[in-house]
This record gives C-alpha cells, sequence and structure tokens, in this order.
C-alpha cells in the first residue's frame, strides 16, 4: 500500500504542483489579506474580521449576489435544457448534416471575448445594430437590449450563446458512450423514440447533467467577461457592482480595496463550493 | 491621452502600492526618494555622456520617433519604448510592477486626472529637484498647474487638450442652424436639428465623466479642493449647478444621442452627420481623421460655447505628462529624455506627427498655426485650438483618487441618463460616493 | 456509428434544429460578411449583406502587413502556447485523473475536494496575487506566465478521472504489474491508448481555452512580441480611442476571423479522433 500510495501522488504530482502555484498560493495570500486594511493615507493595519462584517452588510454586494443567483435561477436551466434537446436531436440520427449541426451549435465557443464585444454592439445596438434595422424596417420600437431592465436578459442571451455548444458537446459525449446493445434490445421489444429518450438515454446523462449543472454554478456565480465586456457598450446599465466578482474585480483595480476584494473573493468562494456541493448531493442521490 | 471613460475591459486602475508592504516588507518603492532628488543640469550631462537604458511606458505613437532621434543624439542610450495600455490598462500595469517592486519603467506617460494618485502614494519622482523648475512660463498654464501637486512638480507636460467646438457643417447648413457661440443657442440648436432631423443629435452623451467635469470646469466650478490630505468634494458649487441646469435640458429634450462614446457605433454617427457635433479636446482630430472618414470634408471647428454671452472661458478635457516613477533607477537619464520630449526637440517632432502641444512656443509657431487641414475643409483648427489653450480657466483641482472617482461616474451620475432622477440627484449621489470613499482611505474629507 | 444510422430522417426536427443554428450562427455570418468590407462600409452599409466592395483579399494583407507584420508573430505565439500550454495541460489532467483514480492512496480525497474548491474561487479575483507572485518570481513579461496557468484544467481533470475509472479496467493494470512493468510504463503503453476519447475531448476544450486566453495576458505581458492573437486584437481595437492611433476596426474584424478559423479547422479535424475514440470506448463496455 505505501508504494502504491507514493505512485499516485507521482502521477497526481505535477498537476498539484501547478495547481498549487497558481490557486491555493493565492488563496492562501487573500486570506491573509484579508485581515488587513490598506489606506491611501495612513497605511495597512490589521483589522481581524472587520472586512467580513463589512461585506455582510454591503448592500452593494448583496444586490450582486442577488442579481447572480437569479441568473443561475433562470439562464442555467433554459441553456441546459436547450443543450439537452439539441444534443438529443443530434443523437438522434435524424437530422439531415448531422456533423454540420454539431459544429455549427459548437462554434460560439471557440468565438474571443474581443470579438464576441464587437458582434455585440452590432446585435444589440438600438441605433445602427440589428435591433436598430428591425425596428426601422418593421416600425416596431423593440426595447433597448441594452437598457437597465434587460441588460441582464441580453446577458443570459450571450452567455447561452457561447456556451450552449459546450454544453451540448459535454451532453452529447454522453450520449455516445451508452452501449448500443441497449438500443437493439430496446428496438426488439418496440420501443418508441420517446421511450428510448426516457429510459435509457436520460438516465444515461445524469452525470454530465450534473457535471454541466456544476460547471453552469461556477460560471454564474464568477459571471464577469459578459458584463464587463458589455460595460463599454452601456455603462450606465452595468454597474461597478453588476456581480461579485465584477465588485471585487472594480474594488482591487479602481478601488485601491485590494483586502476587502480579497475578502469578496473568497466569500464567493466559499458560497460558490457549497451550492455546488448541495447540488451535487441532492442530484446524484441514488447514484454514485 | 486618451479620453478619460468608464472601466473600460479593464476596469480602473489603482494603488495597489501599499499591498507589497502587507505581504513581504521587501518594497522599499514607497519609502525612498520620495522627498525629492538633486540632480543638477551636470548630473544629466553627465548621465547622457554614460548612457545607459531606458525603460518607456507610453501608448502615444508619435513617441516612437522623439525615441529614435534621441537614441541617435545620445548614440549610448539605448530605449525600450513599450505600449504597456491605452490610460487605465497602463496605470494597471504600472501600479502592479510598483507593488511587486519589479519592472517599473523609468519614465511613465500619465494623463493629468491620473497623476495625483501617483504624486500622492510618491511613487512617482517629485521633478524640481531636476531643474523642472526653470521650465515655468514653457508649458501652457493649465498643463503646468495639472503637473503640480502640493506646490510640487510631479512630470512634465507632453499634450494638452483645450476644448473646442467641433460640428459637421454639412449638417448645420443643410437645417440652416447658426454655429451656436453659448450653451443656451447650443441647447436650441440641438433641439431644431433634432425636430428638422428624428435622427439626427447635436452629439451624443451617455454620461462621461472627463467631460462632465470639464464642462464644470469651464462654468468656474471648483468641485474639488485639496489641501494635502485635507480634500473637499462639492457639487453644490454654482458652476456645477450651471452645468446641471443646462445639460438637464438637453437629457429631459431627449435631445443626447445614446450612443456610447469611442464604439464603432459613435464613429459611423460622426461619419455620417447624425452626430452633429463634438465638444472635446484639441486631441480630437486625427482621431476624426482615421475614424470617420466618410465626415471628410464636413467637419469644422468653432471656439468652444460659453456659459456667457461674449465670455471667453475654455477647459481642458484630457492631455497627458511623462513621470518618472520613483523606483527607477536611472533617473537622470530618465529626466534628460523627459526634457528632450516636453520642451526640446521632441516638442516639435510631436507636432509635426499630429500631436496637440502643451509648450507655448509651439503653440504659437506660425507654421503650426497657419497649418490647413483637409478633412476640415482646409480650415487652419489650430489657430482656434490654441486660442482655447489660452482661455484655460485656472485653479482646477482633480482628486487624489479621481480615477477611482471616475470609475463610479456611470453607477451615479449615470443614472439621471436613464431617467432615473436628475444631474444634480445624479451629481450628489457622485458626491457622496467619494466622500465615503475618501473617509476609507484616510483622508480628512470637508 | 450506431443504430441509429439506420432510421429515417425528419425534416421537421431538422428545420426546429435549424432555427438553433440560426441562432449560433448569424452572428459569425455578420463577422464573415463584415470582413469583406473595407472601413468605410463597415460603418456605411446594412450589416447582414454586402457592401460595396469585397474588401475580403485587401483586409487579409492589411492584417499581415500592418506594424510590420506583427499579427504573424501573434500566430506564432498563440500556436506556442496553446501546444505547450493545452497540450501540457492536457497530460497533466490525464496523469493525474489515472492518478486518482486508479490508486487508492492516502489524501486522495483531499485532492479531489481541495481542487474542486479551488476552481469555484474566481480566478479574475486572484489576479492580483498571482501577479505579484510571479512579479517575485521574474515570470512577468515572459511566455511562463501565461503558459504556467493554462497549464490546470479542473474539468479536464475530472474527465479524465472519469474515464480512467470506466475505460481502463482495473484487471489489465493487475497483470502489468504481475508481468514487472512499472507504473509509468504501464500507464503509457495501455492506459493512454485507452484513453484516447477522453484524451482527445480534453485537449479540444484546453485547446479553446488557450487560443481565448485574454485576461492572465492582459496582466502579465507588456512586450507586444508576446502577445497572443486575442491581446493583439484588443490592442487593435483599443487604438480607436487613443490619440494619434489608427481606428483599425476593419483589421480587427477581419483579423477577429482569423482567429476563429484555425479554431474551427481544429475540432473539424479532431472530430474525426474524437468520434472515432468514442465508437471505440463504446463498444468495449
Amino acid at each position: 500500500m505505501t508504494r502504491r500510495s507514493w505512485t499516485g501522488w507521482q502521477f497526481t504530482g505535477p498537476f498539484l504542483a501547478v495547481f498549487a502555484l497558481v490557486y491555493l498560493a493565492p488563496i492562501i495570500y487573500s486570506a491573509y489579506l484579508s485581515v488587513f486594511r490598506t489606506q491611501l493615507v495612513g497605511g495597512t493595519s490589521f483589522v481581524g474580521l472587520e472586512n467580513y462584517t463589512k461585506a455582510f452588510s454591503d448592500p452593494q454586494f448583496w444586490e450582486a449576489l442577488t442579481r447572480v443567483s437569479l441568473f443561475l435561477l433562470i439562464q442555467v436551466p433554459i441553456m441546459l435544457g436547450l443543450a439537452l434537446l439539441v444534443a438529443l436531436a443530434i443523437d438522434s440520427g435524424r437530422l439531415y448534416g448531422t456533423g454540420f449541426f454539431r459544429i455549427s451549435i459548437f462554434l460560439p465557443y471557440a468565438v474571443p471575448s474581443v470579438v464576441a464585444t464587437l458582434m455585440a454592439g452590432f446585435l444589440y445596438g438600438v441605433r445602427f445594430g440589428l435591433v436598430g434595422s428591425i425596428n426601422e424596417t418593421f416600425g416596431l420600437n423593440i426595447a433597448d437590449p441594452l437598457g437597465p431592465d434587460w441588460i441582464l436578459t441580453t446577458i443570459g442571451n450571450v452567455v447561452t450563446w457561447q456556451y450552449i455548444g459546450y454544453n451540448m458537446l459535454i451532453l452529447y459525449s454522453g450520449l455516445k458512450v451508452i452501449d448500443t446493445s441497449l438500443y437493439e434490445a430496446a428496438a426488439i421489444d418496440g420501443a418508441g423514440e420517446w421511450r428510448i429518450i426516457r429510459a435509457i438515454k436520460l438516465p444515461a446523462l445524469r452525470g454530465p447533467l450534473v457535471v454541466a449543472g456544476i460547471f453552469s454554478i461556477v460560471g454564474s456565480f464568477q459571471l464577469f467577461n459578459e458584463p464587463q465586456v458589455l460595460d463599454s457598450l452601456a455603462p450606465n446599465s452595468i454597474t461597478t457592482y453588476f456581480t461579485p466578482n465584477i465588485y471585487a474585480y472594480q474594488l482591487s483595480f479602481a478601488g485601491q480595496q485590494v483586502n476587502y476584494s480579497a475578502t469578496i473573493a473568497l466569500i464567493m468562494g466559499v458560497a460558490t463550493m457549497i451550492v455546488a456541493y448541495a447540488f451535487q448531493r441532492r442530484s446524484m442521490k441514488g447514484t454514485l | 491621452m486618451k479620453i478619460t471613460r468608464r472601466r473600460a475591459i479593464m476596469g480602473a486602475a489603482m494603488s495597489i502600492t501599499l499591498l507589497a508592504a502587507g505581504c513581504s516588507g521587501s518594497d522599499d518603492a514607497a519609502t525612498t526618494g520620495g522627498g525629492g532628488e538633486t540632480v543638477s543640469e551636470a548630473d544629466v550631462a553627465k548621465a547622457l555622456e554614460a548612457g545607459g537604458n531606458l525603460t518607456v511606458w507610453a501608448w502615444d505613437t508619435t513617441i516612437t520617433k522623439v525615441a529614435a532621434d534621441f537614441q541617435t543624439k545620445y548614440p549610448k542610450v539605448k530605449i525600450n519604448l513599450v505600449n504597456a495600455g491605452t490610460g487605465n490598462d497602463q496605470y494597471i500595469a504600472l501600479q502592479n510592477a510598483i507593488s511587486a517592486g519589479t519592472g517599473v519603467p523609468d519614465v511613465a506617460q500619465i494623463e493629468y486626472y491620473a497623476l495625483p494618485q501617483f504624486s500622492l502614494a510618491k511613487t512617482v519622482a517629485e521633478l524640481d529637484g531636476f531643474g523642472a523648475t526653470a521650465l515655468d512660463g514653457k508649458f501652457t498654464p493649465g498643463t503646468w498647474n495639472s503637473v503640480h501637486a502640493g506646490g510640487k512638480i510631479y512630470g512634465l507636460p507632453i499634450d494638452s487638450g483645450p476644448m473646442a467646438l467641433f460640428y459637421n457643417k454639412e449638417v448645420f447648413d443643410k437645417h440652416q442652424i447658426a454655429v451656436p457661440t453659448t450653451w443656451e443657442e447650443y441647447a436650441a440648436a440641438a433641439e431644431k436639428l433634432h425636430k428638422a432631423d428624428p435622427k439626427a443629435y447635436i452629439t451624443s452623451d451617455s454620461g462621461d465623466a472627463g467631460f462632465t467635469t470639464s464642462l464644470i470646469w469651464q462654468a468656474g466650478g471648483k468641485p474639488y479642493t485639496v489641501d494635502g490630505t485635507n480634500i473637499g468634494v462639492n457639487f453644490a458649487d454654482p458652476g456645477a449647478q450651471k452645468f446641471a441646469a443646462q445639460w438637464q435640458k438637453l437629457i429631459d429634450g431627449k435631445l443626447l444621442s445614446p450612443v456610447v462614446g469611442w464604439t464603432d457605433e459613435w464613429y459611423k454617427g460622426l461619419g455620417d452627420g447624425t452626430i452633429a457635433t463634438l465638444v472635446t479636446g484639441a486631441w480630437m482630430p486625427s482621431n476624426l481623421e482615421s475614424g470617420a472618414k466618410a465626415g471628410n470634408g464636413k467637419w469644422r471647428v468653432a471656439p468652444m460655447p460659453q456659459w456667457e454671452a461674449g465670455g471667453k472661458s475654455t477647459a481642458e478635457n484630457g492631455g497627458s505628462s511623462l513621470a518618472i516613477p520613483t523606483a527607477s533607477t536611472n533617473k537622470a537619464l530618465a529626466y534628460a529624455f523627459l526634457k528632450y520630449t516636453a520642451v526640446d526637440e521632441g516638442a516639435p517632432t510631436r507636432v509635426a506627427a499630429g500631436a496637440f502641444p502643451a509648450t507655448t512656443a509651439e503653440l504659437d509657431a506660425a507654421e503650426f498655426k497657419g497649418k490647413e487641414f483637409p478633412y476640415f475643409g482646409g480650415q487652419k483648427v489650430n489657430e482656434v485650438l490654441a486660442e482655447s489653450a489660452g482661455q484655460v480657466v485656472t485653479g482646477w483641482n482633480y482628486l487624489p483618487f479621481q480615477v477611482y472617482a471616475n470609475s463610479i461616474f456611470s453607477d451615479t451620475v449615470g443614472k439621471a441618463y436613464l431617467g432615473q432622477g436628475t444631474l444634480t440627484d445624479g451629481l450628489k449621489a457622485w458626491q457622496d460616493a467619494s466622500v465615503k470613499y475618501g473617509t476609507e482611505q484616510g483622508f480628512q474629507v470637508k | 456509428m450506431n443504430t441509429t444510422a439506420a432510421k429515417k430522417r425528419s425534416t421537421t426536427l431538422t428545420l426546429i434544429t435549424g432555427l438553433m443554428v440560426i441562432y449560433t450562427l448569424l452572428p459569425l455570418v455578420w463577422l464573415l460578411l463584415s470582413s469583406t468590407k473595407s472601413q468605410e462600409d463597415l460603418l456605411g452599409s446594412f450589416g447582414l449583406w454586402f457592401g460595396k466592395d469585397f474588401a475580403l483579399f485587401e483586409n487579409i494583407a492589411d492584417v499581415f502587413a500592418y506594424q510590420d507584420g506583427i499579427f504573424g508573430r501573434w500566430i506564432l505565439n498563440t500556436l506556442f502556447y496553446v501546444v505547450v500550454g493545452a497540450g501540457g495541460a492536457t497530460i497533466l489532467a490525464a496523469l493525474a485523473g489515472y492518478g486518482l483514480a486508479k490508486f487508492d492512496f492516502v489524501g486522495r480525497k483531499a485532492v479531489f475536494a481541495v481542487v474542486l474548491g479551488g476552481i469555484a474561487v474566481p480566478p479574475t479575483a486572484l489576479a492580483v496575487p498571482v501577479f505579484l507572485m510571479f512579479a517575485k518570481m521574474g515570470l512577468t513579461d515572459t511566455p511562463w506566465a501565461v503558459i504556467i496557468p493554462s497549464l490546470l484544467s479542473p474539468f479536464g481533470l475530472y474527465l479524465m478521472w472519469t474515464y480512467s475509472t470506466e475505460a481502463v479496467p482495473t484487471e489489465i493494470l493487475e497483470s502489468a504489474r504481475v508481468d514487472g512493468a512499472g507504473e509509468f510504463r504501464t500507464f503509457f503503453k495501455l492506459a493512454l491508448p485507452l484513453l484516447a476519447p477522453g484524451l482527445v475531448t480534453v485537449l479540444l476544450f484546453n485547446l479553446v481555452a488557450t487560443w481565448n486566453n485574454f485576461f492572465i495576458p492582459l496582466i502579465m505581458l507588456k512586450n507586444a512580441d508576446l502577445y497572443p492573437l486575442t491581446l493583439g486584437l484588443y490592442s487593435w481595437n483599443r487604438q480607436a480611442n487613443t490619440v494619434g492611433g489608427d481606428v483599425v476596426f476593419d483589421l480587427v474584424i477581419t483579423g477577429s476571423l482569423l482567429t476563429i478559423i484555425p479554431l474551427t479547422v481544429a475540432f473539424l479535424f479532431l472530430q474525426k479522433y474524437w468520434q472515432q475514440g468514442l465508437a471505440a470506448g463504446s463498444v468495449k463496455q
């Protein structure tokens, strides 16, 4: 056992070394920072848990947290639902040009954020963008997608656009490993497509769905790129505390409040872990 | 030089200065040299003779030629010119490097509004001891004032942004609108234009901290007072209120295009006449020329609209300086480059490449004033702009944390542009948030 | 592929799924059309149709000629970061995933908990500490500053762990051990081929992640000669609000298109392996 134990560490060692350098050390460093306060005038002083108590009574932090929770509850089910439908459709073998569909839906995932910004400007611009063209052509007055009322929906749309293919692929690969003899047996039993989906495919997708779900939870709580990118187009709709991560970022880069920023980041990390763990516990009950 | 905007991709940056001190204590950048070194002219000459390497962080493209010329003149000097990002991006990088105590450049380009943040933390060197006091009178009063903090000099001005009215003459002629000379007339023109062509707007503004503070500046407002670490923020100031009342009319009348500045839509609007004017800094011509090609020949420049008929007051918008980070190990040589770029041979070189000067000698040069701009229908644009440079209202201050203050502008004043409350409300909220932040950071805030 | 291949194709289902494709492709169509336009047309013509001039090839030539051809340099940099970063990440994830799946060692559960916990902390919030540490180690403004963080793929670890559990029968390993083969030899000779499908999938995701890497290079790199494509394009885009800077939206757009193409090709190319591997994998079970 000791020899085997050592071998296991040898295999995981390189990964863990990088992990320690890029994640663990900065996290520990952040924890250290979170018990200090640094002022422009007055320097650094030890404040104990003051930053934590401040965070829990900080309305801007709570607003941000509420916003991403809302996002999580609405956007994630929609995105995963659509990804599931597409994965099932592609896997059904009933599509003309399966390969084309698979690639087309995955492609947005390959688009860098800089490009996504330009495209978002085009699609959502009320005056010159596609929304503008539609309004003009049809004499409509579609609400401004970048206005404060719609901005979260718009971000949900961008996130869905970017990650639907990614999730579809996770689910699709889950479908691909299903033992084909199961289908044959079902066909002999005379089971229809819907029955096969319900009885064979969906149960097999439980694991991949949980994975996709956990990554989406982490992604929602860490929401940063999309609002940050859209901020240059909709500065008044996206506040500096739009999401917890944007808030943490603003605090450390614009606000010189690195200590408080580290505190927010750690609280969010713990919150994400708790939610992801609870989700995994609930959805994997009876399996694994 | 670039425009003060909201958080760009990277957001605004600032001091993590003391962070490093919190982590290892090995960072002595903040403790050395703060009091101002004395470096004589002979020392500078010796440094040039000895040569060495200089790392310069600047995004201004006209500095490339200056750096090349400098190396030709002083062959022992090797300049490593780095574009570490525009504006905020570069301040983040600079602040990060200062915190880490490694990779700090010898020279950095810093906008006027951001300089106080660095001078307060003493992360850029005081230049009085280098002979910078002798340069008094070489620069326009506005820019020279901008590089001072607490009576000391922390940078040399390299360009300036005295404001003027850029307008699309074709649009004005088409709708027979007279070029406004006051803000009253400007509002009237806005209404007339938008009525005549519902797609056209007098200008685009969705809330911009730099523009707002510049207009308050022009109106004679002094919302910020700074005396060391005693600061004051007061947007109940008459100048600020004058601006708020006037600009509120444009917002209420929906006379401002909602297109956000510096986007492709914005350039498009400048080109096709749907954004008819810009009241902005003197650095704008080159951006119009390359970004709004469709507007070629249609644009003109006129003096900035006034708060009182017959007035002759302007303000600065944008503009930047070169400063020497305290952590630089070759300050004498760095200063030689600063002086060369800001006042000596570098100044005319940069003007020839399209920069708008901060030095009176270049501003007064006949060749500069007489230059005809084809984009502006052959108009001698610099005459108008140079005149503006001499009319900048004196006594303006930025906060020592203006970069942060500007970053929260859209959270507060931005609401007024969405119709949530008035500009006065927004300015009050901005004031409160700035005061709160200042207090948290240990300033004495009035 | 499997039994479904024999099924009747459905026009209705194709059309419905087609709506999804319109949703995902529309912005890309815009990008494609826009890259055929001159700067003037870009701002002056309708987005979803061609402009007056067809300037695609001019644009491509301009992209490669601009600023002494630095775009080519960025492509090479990106390739380097991708090969070392994504390749390295895949290997590390495979080793670690296999190790976690096949060796019952002390602290195994803790490792997994720590890794999953770690990814819950936003990397953007760790940016400043990471930068300070890297600066002290002299890594900033070197390729390592970009490569080291991209060597981590928690998702890859997870995937390789599940794959190893399912695709590598423990009996094979036991018999190899009985034969006296070393553990690493067993891994490379026996396990790795069995892991191929998972490996390719992980590689694919790492490829995309590294190719699109933006935030870390933005903080770590100053020297434009070290930029990856994303940061390079960003810097071109930023010229629009720099005085004296060229406004080059046309180059940004064409450059963006050129940035997406290699990934698309890689995906198409890898897809074959990935599908074959998956099919093979499912037969084995």
